[in-house]
């Protein structure tokens, strides 16, 4: 199961210049909230698939759920 | 039916729906608390909608999913775009934009900011 730091860290490593909060009450459900100056032009849909996309196939499985908020840094 | 044909029936689906929303359960009966308010929010705009449950047969969220690019349930989609899921259709609720999106009046008693949940009671005055 993974932390929140460690969603954290993925996604921050995965998005150039992402910053991120991360928070999980039971290591399966997340919600993060989520800054990077790459979501700049992009759809709120567009950014959202550069999180998800960190996560592939791990959503609906090991991370049951990630709440997302983006926005442009 | 085959993967293809499931998945050339929900590309059909979407291509002929204004509204239509990919859900867990039914708007009567969502099964996930996700989709719930997904349809709370479409219905506080009073705005008709189609909704498909993709819960009988696990091949509709695969093959969903593979159009759509899109991992999680629900999803909406407004003229064939894909508008989002849960996070994004709330965001866009709060700010208004979604009636803006859909082409619909935000209702007057539902202004910006305003909490979408509960999903309407449909209470009925017996009193009288």
């Amino acid at each position: 199961m993974p932390s929140a730091d460690e969603v954290k860290s993925r996604i921050e490593s995965a998005i150039p210049g992402a910053q991120a909060d991360v928070e999980t009450a039971d290591e399966v459900h997340f919600s993060a909230r989520v800054r990077a100056s790459a979501f700049d032009g992009l759809t709120r849909v567009q950014q959202h698939r550069l999180v998800m996309d960190v996560f592939q196939g791990e959503l609906g499985g090991a991370i049951h759920a990630l709440e997302l908020k983006t926005e442009v840094s | 039916m085959s993967d293809n044909q499931i998945r050339d029936a929900i590309a059909e689906a979407i291509a002929d729906n204004d509204i239509i929303l990919f859900m867990k359960g039914t708007p009567d009966r969502p099964a996930c608390g996700f989709s719930a308010r997904t349809v709370a929010m479409l219905q506080a705009l009073e705005t008709p909608f189609t909704a498909v449950d993709i819960l009988p047969d696990p091949r509709i969220r695969q093959e969903l999913s593979a159009i759509s690019n899109w991992p999680t349930i629900p999803q909406l989609f407004h003229k064939g775009e894909l508008v989002g899921g849960c996070d994004i259709v709330t965001e866009m609720y709060e700010s208004g934009e979604l009636a803006s999106t859909l082409g619909v009046e935000a209702p007057s008693d539902a202004p910006a900011g305003a909490d979408p949940a509960p999903a309407p009671l449909g209470i009925e005055n017996r009193l009288g």
